[in-house]
Protein backbone atom coordinates (compact mmCIF):
# COMPACT_ATOMS: atom_id res chain seq x y z
CA UNK A 1 0.00 0.00 0.00
CA UNK A 2 1.18 3.40 -0.55
CA UNK A 3 2.99 5.35 2.10
CA UNK A 4 0.83 8.12 3.82
CA UNK A 5 3.78 9.91 5.32
CA UNK A 6 7.34 8.86 4.77
CA UNK A 7 10.25 10.24 6.89
CA UNK A 8 13.35 10.14 5.07
CA UNK A 9 16.75 10.45 7.01
CA UNK A 10 15.64 13.05 9.04
CA UNK A 11 18.36 14.73 10.94
CA UNK A 12 17.85 17.50 13.89
CA UNK A 13 20.19 19.98 15.54
CA UNK A 14 20.46 22.94 18.14
CA UNK A 15 21.09 26.14 15.47
CA UNK A 16 23.97 26.82 16.78
CA UNK A 17 25.94 23.40 17.39
CA UNK A 18 24.77 21.88 14.14
CA UNK A 19 27.06 18.94 14.95
CA UNK A 20 25.15 17.39 18.17
CA UNK A 21 22.76 15.36 16.63
CA UNK A 22 19.03 15.58 18.56
CA UNK A 23 17.26 13.22 15.62
CA UNK A 24 19.91 11.71 13.25
CA UNK A 25 18.87 9.72 10.09
CA UNK A 26 15.53 8.69 10.89
CA UNK A 27 13.65 7.03 8.38
CA UNK A 28 9.97 5.23 8.60
CA UNK A 29 6.85 5.37 7.23
CA UNK A 30 3.56 5.22 8.15
CA UNK A 31 0.37 3.50 5.87
CA UNK A 32 -3.36 4.64 6.08
CA UNK A 33 -5.04 2.47 8.34
CA UNK A 34 -1.94 1.43 10.42
CA UNK A 35 -0.61 2.72 13.87
CA UNK A 36 3.01 3.02 13.80
CA UNK A 37 4.45 3.42 17.71
CA UNK A 38 7.36 5.24 18.17
CA UNK A 39 9.20 4.22 21.57
CA UNK A 40 12.10 5.58 23.36
CA UNK A 41 13.37 6.91 26.74
CA UNK A 42 13.56 10.70 27.63
CA UNK A 43 15.70 12.96 25.08
CA UNK A 44 15.46 9.73 22.82
CA UNK A 45 14.38 12.03 19.98
CA UNK A 46 10.55 10.73 19.63
CA UNK A 47 8.63 14.10 20.60
CA UNK A 48 11.43 15.96 18.00
CA UNK A 49 10.60 13.51 15.35
CA UNK A 50 6.66 14.31 15.46
CA UNK A 51 7.00 17.88 15.72
CA UNK A 52 8.98 18.43 12.77
CA UNK A 53 6.08 16.15 11.06
CA UNK A 54 3.69 18.53 11.96
CA UNK A 55 6.33 22.12 11.55
CA UNK A 56 6.45 23.08 15.30
CA UNK A 57 9.97 22.70 16.15
CA UNK A 58 10.84 25.74 18.21
CA UNK A 59 13.41 27.97 16.41
CA UNK A 60 16.63 27.08 18.43
CA UNK A 61 16.30 23.47 16.39
CA UNK A 62 16.78 22.79 12.33
CA UNK A 63 16.80 20.47 10.42
CA UNK A 64 20.02 19.95 8.31
CA UNK A 65 19.09 16.58 6.84
CA UNK A 66 16.25 14.61 5.40
CA UNK A 67 12.68 14.89 4.14
CA UNK A 68 8.99 14.63 5.58
CA UNK A 69 6.91 13.58 2.52
CA UNK A 70 3.32 13.89 3.41
CA UNK A 71 1.28 11.91 0.11
CA UNK A 72 4.43 12.06 -1.50
CA UNK A 73 4.80 16.20 -1.01
CA UNK A 74 7.56 17.38 1.01
CA UNK A 75 5.81 19.55 3.74
CA UNK A 76 9.33 21.47 3.84
CA UNK A 77 8.69 22.88 0.55
CA UNK A 78 5.07 24.17 1.48
CA UNK A 79 4.75 28.04 2.88
CA UNK A 80 3.48 28.83 6.43
CA UNK A 81 -0.10 29.21 4.63
CA UNK A 82 -0.04 26.10 3.06
CA UNK A 83 1.02 24.37 5.73
CA UNK A 84 -1.41 25.63 8.31
CA UNK A 85 -4.16 24.31 6.00
CA UNK A 86 -1.90 21.00 6.55
CA UNK A 87 -1.93 21.24 10.35
CA UNK A 88 -4.94 20.18 11.75
CA UNK A 89 -6.95 19.59 8.51
CA UNK A 90 -5.02 16.78 7.08
CA UNK A 91 -2.68 16.01 9.84
CA UNK A 92 -4.18 16.02 13.71
CA UNK A 93 -2.46 16.31 16.41
CA UNK A 94 -2.50 15.42 20.27
CA UNK A 95 -0.50 15.83 22.76
CA UNK A 96 0.28 14.69 26.22
CA UNK A 97 -0.97 17.17 28.69
CA UNK A 98 -4.77 17.45 28.73
CA UNK A 99 -4.79 19.88 31.67
CA UNK A 100 -2.29 22.49 29.69
CA UNK A 101 -2.89 21.87 25.86
CA UNK A 102 -6.83 23.27 26.38
CA UNK A 103 -7.56 26.76 26.50
CA UNK A 104 -8.93 27.25 30.28
CA UNK A 105 -11.28 30.29 29.38
CA UNK A 106 -13.31 29.29 26.22
CA UNK A 107 -15.79 26.26 26.09
CA UNK A 108 -14.55 22.73 25.14
CA UNK A 109 -17.67 23.09 22.15
CA UNK A 110 -15.99 26.29 20.99
CA UNK A 111 -12.29 24.74 21.17
CA UNK A 112 -13.68 21.59 19.01
CA UNK A 113 -15.64 23.58 16.53
CA UNK A 114 -12.45 25.99 15.55
CA UNK A 115 -10.74 23.76 13.71
CA UNK A 116 -13.99 23.21 12.00
CA UNK A 117 -14.56 27.36 11.00
CA UNK A 118 -11.02 27.74 9.91
CA UNK A 119 -10.91 24.78 7.82
CA UNK A 120 -14.03 23.50 6.61
CA UNK A 121 -16.36 27.26 7.27
CA UNK A 122 -18.68 25.63 9.05
CA UNK A 123 -20.94 27.84 10.92
CA UNK A 124 -24.43 28.15 12.97
CA UNK A 125 -26.40 25.07 13.54
CA UNK A 126 -24.18 22.83 10.89
CA UNK A 127 -20.88 23.80 13.41
CA UNK A 128 -23.28 23.34 16.72
CA UNK A 129 -24.40 19.58 15.03
CA UNK A 130 -20.97 18.74 14.31
CA UNK A 131 -19.04 19.66 17.60
CA UNK A 132 -22.26 17.86 19.30
CA UNK A 133 -21.20 14.71 16.68
CA UNK A 134 -17.77 14.77 17.46
CA UNK A 135 -18.10 14.69 21.33
CA UNK A 136 -21.16 11.73 21.18
CA UNK A 137 -18.23 10.26 19.07
CA UNK A 138 -15.34 10.62 21.81
CA UNK A 139 -18.01 9.39 24.36
CA UNK A 140 -18.91 12.84 26.05
CA UNK A 141 -22.60 13.92 26.56
CA UNK A 142 -23.08 16.40 24.18
CA UNK A 143 -24.72 18.80 26.43
CA UNK A 144 -21.22 19.38 27.76
CA UNK A 145 -19.99 21.54 25.05
CA UNK A 146 -20.68 24.48 27.06
CA UNK A 147 -18.67 23.43 29.59
CA UNK A 148 -14.64 24.93 30.35
CA UNK A 149 -11.87 22.18 30.78
CA UNK A 150 -11.62 22.87 34.15
CA UNK A 151 -15.12 21.00 34.70
CA UNK A 152 -13.54 18.15 33.15
CA UNK A 153 -11.50 15.36 34.60
CA UNK A 154 -7.82 14.51 32.74
CA UNK A 155 -9.63 11.43 30.92
CA UNK A 156 -12.54 14.03 29.37
CA UNK A 157 -9.72 16.44 28.80
CA UNK A 158 -8.75 13.76 26.50
CA UNK A 159 -11.38 12.84 24.94
CA UNK A 160 -11.85 16.56 23.75
CA UNK A 161 -8.55 17.24 22.26
CA UNK A 162 -9.36 14.04 20.39
CA UNK A 163 -12.65 15.34 19.08
CA UNK A 164 -10.88 18.47 18.30
CA UNK A 165 -7.86 16.55 16.42
CA UNK A 166 -10.46 14.66 14.26
CA UNK A 167 -12.61 17.03 13.62
CA UNK A 168 -11.70 17.76 10.09
CA UNK A 169 -11.49 14.19 9.44
CA UNK A 170 -7.51 14.03 8.90
CA UNK A 171 -5.84 11.56 7.18
CA UNK A 172 -3.11 10.86 9.98
CA UNK A 173 -3.31 11.40 13.58
CA UNK A 174 -0.14 12.40 15.59
CA UNK A 175 -0.41 11.29 19.23
CA UNK A 176 2.21 12.20 21.79
CA UNK A 177 2.00 10.50 24.69
CA UNK A 178 -1.53 10.59 25.21
CA UNK A 179 -2.16 8.35 28.03
CA UNK A 180 0.51 8.99 30.25
CA UNK A 181 -0.68 11.33 32.28
CA UNK A 182 -3.84 9.14 32.87
CA UNK A 183 -5.01 6.13 35.15
CA UNK A 184 -4.76 2.50 33.67
CA UNK A 185 -8.66 2.43 33.35
CA UNK A 186 -8.83 5.65 31.43
CA UNK A 187 -5.89 4.74 29.23
CA UNK A 188 -7.77 1.66 28.28
CA UNK A 189 -10.65 3.58 27.55
CA UNK A 190 -8.80 6.18 25.50
CA UNK A 191 -6.37 3.73 23.39
CA UNK A 192 -9.19 1.71 22.12
CA UNK A 193 -11.12 4.72 21.42
CA UNK A 194 -8.39 5.93 19.25
CA UNK A 195 -7.78 2.00 17.67
CA UNK A 196 -11.62 2.68 17.15
CA UNK A 197 -11.61 6.33 15.48
CA UNK A 198 -8.34 4.69 13.45
CA UNK A 199 -10.20 1.73 11.82
CA UNK A 200 -13.47 3.61 11.03
CA UNK A 201 -11.74 6.36 9.72
CA UNK A 202 -9.12 4.64 8.03
CA UNK A 203 -6.28 6.95 9.30
CA UNK A 204 -2.63 6.69 10.01
CA UNK A 205 -1.51 7.13 13.50
CA UNK A 206 1.59 7.98 14.74
CA UNK A 207 2.04 7.23 18.30
CA UNK A 208 4.45 7.75 20.61
CA UNK A 209 5.01 6.15 23.80
CA UNK A 210 7.37 4.65 26.28
CA UNK A 211 5.12 2.33 27.39
CA UNK A 212 5.59 -1.50 25.63
CA UNK A 213 2.29 -3.01 26.88
CA UNK A 214 0.72 0.12 24.96
CA UNK A 215 2.49 -1.10 22.33
CA UNK A 216 1.45 -4.34 22.63
CA UNK A 217 -2.12 -3.39 22.74
CA UNK A 218 -2.16 -0.75 20.15
CA UNK A 219 0.78 -1.02 17.21
CA UNK A 220 1.03 -2.48 13.93
CA UNK A 221 4.34 -1.26 13.53
CA UNK A 222 7.29 -0.40 16.14
CA UNK A 223 10.13 1.97 15.73
CA UNK A 224 12.33 2.05 18.59
CA UNK A 225 14.79 5.08 18.88
CA UNK A 226 17.79 5.72 21.24
CA UNK A 227 20.12 8.60 21.90
CA UNK A 228 18.23 10.05 18.43
CA UNK A 229 18.83 7.42 15.97
CA UNK A 230 16.14 4.58 14.80
CA UNK A 231 17.98 1.62 16.27
CA UNK A 232 15.31 -0.83 15.32
CA UNK A 233 12.14 -0.92 13.20
CA UNK A 234 9.44 -3.75 11.77
CA UNK A 235 6.22 -5.18 12.96
CA UNK A 236 5.09 -5.28 16.57
CA UNK A 237 5.55 -9.09 17.11
CA UNK A 238 8.81 -9.31 15.52
CA UNK A 239 10.02 -6.53 18.22
CA UNK A 240 8.27 -7.42 20.87
CA UNK A 241 8.98 -11.32 20.63
CA UNK A 242 12.50 -11.24 18.70
CA UNK A 243 13.93 -7.95 19.04
CA UNK A 244 17.24 -7.89 17.22
CA UNK A 245 19.15 -5.02 18.89
CA UNK A 246 20.35 -5.37 22.61
CA UNK A 247 19.03 -2.21 23.13
CA UNK A 248 15.27 -3.16 22.62
CA UNK A 249 15.86 -6.06 24.82
CA UNK A 250 17.32 -4.26 27.02
CA UNK A 251 14.18 -1.87 27.30
CA UNK A 252 11.77 -4.94 27.13
CA UNK A 253 13.67 -6.44 30.14
CA UNK A 254 13.28 -3.15 32.51
CA UNK A 255 8.95 -3.17 31.60
CA UNK A 256 7.25 -4.72 34.56
CA UNK A 257 5.00 -7.43 33.39
CA UNK A 258 1.37 -8.23 35.10
CA UNK A 259 2.66 -11.50 35.55
CA UNK A 260 5.49 -10.74 38.29
CA UNK A 261 7.43 -13.43 36.67
CA UNK A 262 9.93 -12.20 34.56
CA UNK A 263 12.94 -10.35 37.19
CA UNK A 264 13.23 -6.53 36.62
CA UNK A 265 16.34 -5.44 34.87
CA UNK A 266 17.54 -1.97 34.56
CA UNK A 267 19.00 -0.83 31.20
CA UNK A 268 23.29 -0.84 31.65
CA UNK A 269 24.46 1.80 29.61
CA UNK A 270 27.95 0.96 29.78
CA UNK A 271 27.30 -2.50 28.62
CA UNK A 272 25.13 -1.08 25.85
CA UNK A 273 28.17 1.43 24.43
CA UNK A 274 30.28 -1.56 24.19
CA UNK A 275 27.73 -4.20 23.01
CA UNK A 276 28.77 -4.92 19.38
CA UNK A 277 25.18 -2.82 16.99
CA UNK A 278 23.95 -5.19 14.73
CA UNK A 279 23.67 -3.01 11.38
CA UNK B 1 6.93 -6.23 69.49
CA UNK B 2 3.72 -7.65 67.31
CA UNK B 3 4.21 -8.16 63.60
CA UNK B 4 2.34 -5.35 62.89
CA UNK B 5 4.75 -2.21 62.42
CA UNK B 6 2.11 0.37 61.23
CA UNK B 7 -1.63 -0.10 61.82
CA UNK B 8 -4.58 2.41 60.93
CA UNK B 9 -8.17 1.54 62.18
CA UNK B 10 -11.29 2.89 61.11
CA UNK B 11 -9.99 6.27 59.17
CA UNK B 12 -11.90 9.16 57.75
CA UNK B 13 -11.18 12.05 56.44
CA UNK B 14 -14.03 14.26 55.08
CA UNK B 15 -13.28 17.19 52.30
CA UNK B 16 -15.68 19.80 52.44
CA UNK B 17 -16.72 20.95 48.96
CA UNK B 18 -18.54 24.40 48.00
CA UNK B 19 -21.46 23.38 45.93
CA UNK B 20 -24.86 24.51 44.70
CA UNK B 21 -25.67 27.86 43.09
CA UNK B 22 -22.50 30.37 44.16
CA UNK B 23 -21.00 28.18 46.12
CA UNK B 24 -23.49 28.86 49.28
CA UNK B 25 -24.13 25.39 50.33
CA UNK B 26 -21.48 22.76 51.01
CA UNK B 27 -21.50 18.85 50.21
CA UNK B 28 -18.95 16.43 52.11
CA UNK B 29 -16.63 14.14 50.19
CA UNK B 30 -15.51 11.17 51.49
CA UNK B 31 -12.00 10.90 51.32
CA UNK B 32 -11.44 8.16 53.75
CA UNK B 33 -14.31 6.12 54.29
CA UNK B 34 -13.95 3.33 57.04
CA UNK B 35 -10.28 2.40 56.05
CA UNK B 36 -8.26 0.07 58.19
CA UNK B 37 -4.84 -1.51 57.45
CA UNK B 38 -2.08 -3.44 58.84
CA UNK B 39 1.45 -3.21 57.88
CA UNK B 40 3.46 -6.12 58.52
CA UNK B 41 7.44 -5.55 59.71
CA UNK B 42 10.05 -5.00 56.75
CA UNK B 43 7.50 -5.90 54.02
CA UNK B 44 5.42 -3.88 51.66
CA UNK B 45 1.89 -3.08 51.63
CA UNK B 46 0.76 -1.45 48.11
CA UNK B 47 -2.41 0.63 48.26
CA UNK B 48 -3.86 0.51 44.38
CA UNK B 49 -6.64 2.62 43.11
CA UNK B 50 -7.74 5.18 40.11
CA UNK B 51 -7.22 9.04 40.71
CA UNK B 52 -9.27 10.17 43.30
CA UNK B 53 -9.78 7.19 45.22
CA UNK B 54 -8.21 8.90 48.04
CA UNK B 55 -4.63 6.88 48.42
CA UNK B 56 -2.96 10.27 48.67
CA UNK B 57 -4.99 11.32 51.64
CA UNK B 58 -4.36 7.87 52.71
CA UNK B 59 -0.37 7.91 53.08
CA UNK B 60 -0.70 11.70 54.10
CA UNK B 61 -3.06 10.64 56.70
CA UNK B 62 -1.06 7.78 58.03
CA UNK B 63 1.82 10.17 58.90
CA UNK B 64 -0.44 12.79 60.31
CA UNK B 65 0.09 14.95 58.02
CA UNK B 66 -3.07 16.01 57.68
CA UNK B 67 -5.41 15.42 60.68
CA UNK B 68 -7.60 12.33 60.84
CA UNK B 69 -11.79 13.03 61.32
CA UNK B 70 -12.34 9.85 62.99
CA UNK B 71 -10.22 6.46 63.46
CA UNK B 72 -6.34 5.95 64.71
CA UNK B 73 -2.82 5.24 63.33
CA UNK B 74 -0.78 2.97 65.57
CA UNK B 75 2.95 2.44 65.16
CA UNK B 76 4.71 0.18 67.52
CA UNK B 77 1.54 -0.64 69.18
CA UNK B 78 1.02 3.47 70.36
CA UNK B 79 -1.70 5.77 68.88
CA UNK B 80 0.09 8.69 67.19
CA UNK B 81 -2.80 10.87 67.97
CA UNK B 82 -2.23 10.74 71.96
CA UNK B 83 1.13 11.66 71.87
CA UNK B 84 2.21 14.95 72.66
CA UNK B 85 3.62 16.89 69.97
CA UNK B 86 7.43 16.86 70.74
CA UNK B 87 6.96 12.95 71.32
CA UNK B 88 5.38 13.20 67.80
CA UNK B 89 8.05 15.30 66.44
CA UNK B 90 10.91 12.55 67.60
CA UNK B 91 8.78 9.70 66.18
CA UNK B 92 8.67 11.38 62.49
CA UNK B 93 12.44 10.19 62.57
CA UNK B 94 10.57 6.55 61.71
CA UNK B 95 7.84 7.80 59.54
CA UNK B 96 9.49 9.28 56.39
CA UNK B 97 8.12 9.52 52.64
CA UNK B 98 9.47 9.81 49.53
CA UNK B 99 6.94 12.09 46.78
CA UNK B 100 5.82 11.64 43.58
CA UNK B 101 7.09 14.54 42.01
CA UNK B 102 11.18 14.66 42.05
CA UNK B 103 10.97 17.99 40.89
CA UNK B 104 8.14 19.66 43.51
CA UNK B 105 9.61 17.80 46.74
CA UNK B 106 13.06 19.08 46.55
CA UNK B 107 13.89 23.24 47.73
CA UNK B 108 15.54 24.61 44.66
CA UNK B 109 17.48 26.75 47.03
CA UNK B 110 19.23 23.99 48.70
CA UNK B 111 22.06 22.07 48.23
CA UNK B 112 21.64 18.36 47.92
CA UNK B 113 24.30 17.88 50.85
CA UNK B 114 22.25 20.14 52.88
CA UNK B 115 18.44 18.35 51.67
CA UNK B 116 20.05 15.12 52.77
CA UNK B 117 21.33 16.30 55.98
CA UNK B 118 18.83 18.71 57.39
CA UNK B 119 16.59 15.66 58.80
CA UNK B 120 19.85 14.40 61.09
CA UNK B 121 20.23 18.53 62.04
CA UNK B 122 16.37 18.73 63.21
CA UNK B 123 16.64 15.28 64.85
CA UNK B 124 20.14 16.52 66.41
CA UNK B 125 21.01 13.48 65.16
CA UNK B 126 25.40 13.30 65.45
CA UNK B 127 27.45 16.65 65.18
CA UNK B 128 28.54 18.25 61.96
CA UNK B 129 31.27 15.72 60.77
CA UNK B 130 28.80 12.64 62.01
CA UNK B 131 25.98 14.55 59.89
CA UNK B 132 28.12 14.75 56.80
CA UNK B 133 29.54 11.24 56.53
CA UNK B 134 25.83 9.63 57.23
CA UNK B 135 24.75 11.53 54.11
CA UNK B 136 27.55 11.30 52.00
CA UNK B 137 27.08 7.36 53.04
CA UNK B 138 23.34 7.34 52.13
CA UNK B 139 23.83 9.34 48.62
CA UNK B 140 26.55 7.24 47.53
CA UNK B 141 24.06 4.68 48.33
CA UNK B 142 21.42 5.59 46.57
CA UNK B 143 24.01 5.93 43.19
CA UNK B 144 25.50 9.82 43.83
CA UNK B 145 28.59 11.13 44.24
CA UNK B 146 30.55 13.09 46.49
CA UNK B 147 30.70 15.83 44.28
CA UNK B 148 26.85 15.94 43.72
CA UNK B 149 26.35 16.76 47.24
CA UNK B 150 27.36 20.85 46.50
CA UNK B 151 24.83 20.95 43.51
CA UNK B 152 21.72 22.45 43.48
CA UNK B 153 18.40 20.20 42.28
CA UNK B 154 17.88 21.56 39.24
CA UNK B 155 21.05 20.37 37.85
CA UNK B 156 19.88 16.69 38.08
CA UNK B 157 17.60 14.50 36.11
CA UNK B 158 14.57 12.94 37.55
CA UNK B 159 15.75 10.14 38.39
CA UNK B 160 18.64 11.55 40.16
CA UNK B 161 16.36 13.53 42.16
CA UNK B 162 13.91 11.02 43.19
CA UNK B 163 17.55 9.03 44.10
CA UNK B 164 17.93 12.35 46.43
CA UNK B 165 14.32 12.07 47.70
CA UNK B 166 15.40 8.39 48.80
CA UNK B 167 18.39 9.58 50.46
CA UNK B 168 16.42 12.30 52.23
CA UNK B 169 13.81 10.01 53.77
CA UNK B 170 16.65 6.93 54.55
CA UNK B 171 19.18 9.13 56.13
CA UNK B 172 17.07 9.15 59.15
CA UNK B 173 16.86 5.06 59.15
CA UNK B 174 13.43 4.91 59.33
CA UNK B 175 11.06 1.73 59.87
CA UNK B 176 7.94 2.91 57.86
CA UNK B 177 8.24 4.17 54.35
CA UNK B 178 5.37 5.34 52.31
CA UNK B 179 6.31 5.99 49.31
CA UNK B 180 2.92 8.09 46.89
CA UNK B 181 3.89 6.99 43.48
CA UNK B 182 7.56 7.09 43.58
CA UNK B 183 8.19 5.83 40.04
CA UNK B 184 4.87 7.30 38.43
CA UNK B 185 6.96 10.41 36.97
CA UNK B 186 10.11 8.21 35.16
CA UNK B 187 10.96 6.52 32.59
CA UNK B 188 10.50 2.71 31.90
CA UNK B 189 13.85 2.24 32.17
CA UNK B 190 14.58 4.43 35.06
CA UNK B 191 11.66 3.40 36.95
CA UNK B 192 13.30 -0.41 37.21
CA UNK B 193 16.39 1.15 38.25
CA UNK B 194 14.70 2.99 41.16
CA UNK B 195 12.20 -0.16 42.11
CA UNK B 196 15.28 -2.41 42.29
CA UNK B 197 17.05 0.13 44.49
CA UNK B 198 13.98 0.48 46.79
CA UNK B 199 14.06 -3.52 46.89
CA UNK B 200 17.80 -3.66 47.74
CA UNK B 201 17.13 -1.11 50.75
CA UNK B 202 14.26 -2.50 51.90
CA UNK B 203 16.77 -5.96 52.43
CA UNK B 204 19.58 -3.94 53.64
CA UNK B 205 17.40 -1.73 56.48
CA UNK B 206 14.61 -4.04 56.94
CA UNK B 207 12.36 -1.21 56.26
CA UNK B 208 8.28 -1.73 55.82
CA UNK B 209 6.73 0.27 52.70
CA UNK B 210 3.27 1.57 52.12
CA UNK B 211 3.34 1.75 48.43
CA UNK B 212 1.00 4.00 46.89
CA UNK B 213 0.41 3.26 43.24
CA UNK B 214 -2.07 3.43 40.25
CA UNK B 215 0.33 1.19 37.90
CA UNK B 216 -0.66 -3.05 38.99
CA UNK B 217 2.64 -3.74 36.58
CA UNK B 218 5.15 -1.97 39.11
CA UNK B 219 3.08 -2.92 42.18
CA UNK B 220 3.50 -6.81 41.29
CA UNK B 221 6.89 -6.57 41.54
CA UNK B 222 7.49 -4.62 44.76
CA UNK B 223 4.43 -5.22 46.88
CA UNK B 224 3.73 -8.26 49.37
CA UNK B 225 0.32 -7.52 50.50
CA UNK B 226 -2.29 -4.93 48.34
CA UNK B 227 -4.97 -3.37 49.57
CA UNK B 228 -7.20 -1.59 46.39
CA UNK B 229 -9.28 1.38 47.16
CA UNK B 230 -12.06 2.85 45.38
CA UNK B 231 -14.33 6.11 46.80
CA UNK B 232 -12.41 6.10 49.82
CA UNK B 233 -12.84 2.82 50.74
CA UNK B 234 -10.53 -0.03 50.86
CA UNK B 235 -12.55 -2.47 48.53
CA UNK B 236 -10.37 -6.01 48.53
CA UNK B 237 -7.15 -6.96 50.39
CA UNK B 238 -4.82 -9.53 50.63
CA UNK B 239 -1.34 -10.95 49.13
CA UNK B 240 -0.19 -9.95 45.73
CA UNK B 241 -0.92 -13.68 44.28
CA UNK B 242 -4.02 -14.29 45.74
CA UNK B 243 -5.34 -10.56 44.32
CA UNK B 244 -3.36 -11.01 41.61
CA UNK B 245 -4.56 -14.38 41.05
CA UNK B 246 -8.46 -14.51 41.34
CA UNK B 247 -9.84 -11.48 42.62
CA UNK B 248 -12.66 -11.17 44.15
CA UNK B 249 -14.37 -7.91 43.37
CA UNK B 250 -15.66 -6.72 40.24
CA UNK B 251 -13.53 -3.16 40.21
CA UNK B 252 -10.50 -5.26 41.16
CA UNK B 253 -10.90 -7.55 37.73
CA UNK B 254 -11.81 -4.52 35.35
CA UNK B 255 -8.64 -2.58 36.99
CA UNK B 256 -6.16 -5.71 36.29
CA UNK B 257 -8.07 -6.14 32.66
CA UNK B 258 -7.32 -2.47 32.29
CA UNK B 259 -3.35 -3.59 32.73
CA UNK B 260 -2.09 -2.66 28.70
CA UNK B 261 0.13 -5.19 26.64
CA UNK B 262 -2.80 -8.11 27.36
CA UNK B 263 -4.50 -7.82 23.90
CA UNK B 264 -2.74 -9.38 22.16
CA UNK B 265 -0.82 -12.14 23.62
CA UNK B 266 3.14 -11.36 22.57
CA UNK B 267 5.29 -14.37 24.03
Amino acid sequence: MAELLKIEELTICPANSTSRMLVSNVSFSIEPGKTTCVVGESGSGKSLTALSVMGLLSKQLVRTNGRVLFQGKDLADLSAEEMRKVRGRQIGMIFQEPMTSLNPVLTIGFQIGEPLTVHLGLKGDALKAKVAALLEQVGIPAHRANSYPDELSGGQRQRVMIAMSIACEPLMLIADEPTTALDVTVQAQILSLLDNLKTSMNMGMLLITHDFGVVADVADDVVVMFRGEVVEAGSVSQVLSKPKHPYTKALLDCVPDAEGKKPLKPIDYAWLNNEQVPA
Amino acid sequence: MSEFILKARDLNKFYTQRSGRFGFGTTQVKALDNVSLELRHASTLAVVGESGSGKSTLARCLLQLQPLDGGSVFFQGRDLADLPASELRRQRRHLQMIFQDPFASLNPRMKVGDIVEEGLLIHGLGNKDERFEKALKMLKRVGLAESDMNKYPHEFSGGQRQRIGIARALVLEPKVVVCDEPVSALDVSIQAQILLLLKELQREMSLSYVFISHDLRVVRHIADEIAVMHQGKIVETGSIQAVYESPKQQYTQNLLKAIPGQKRHVA
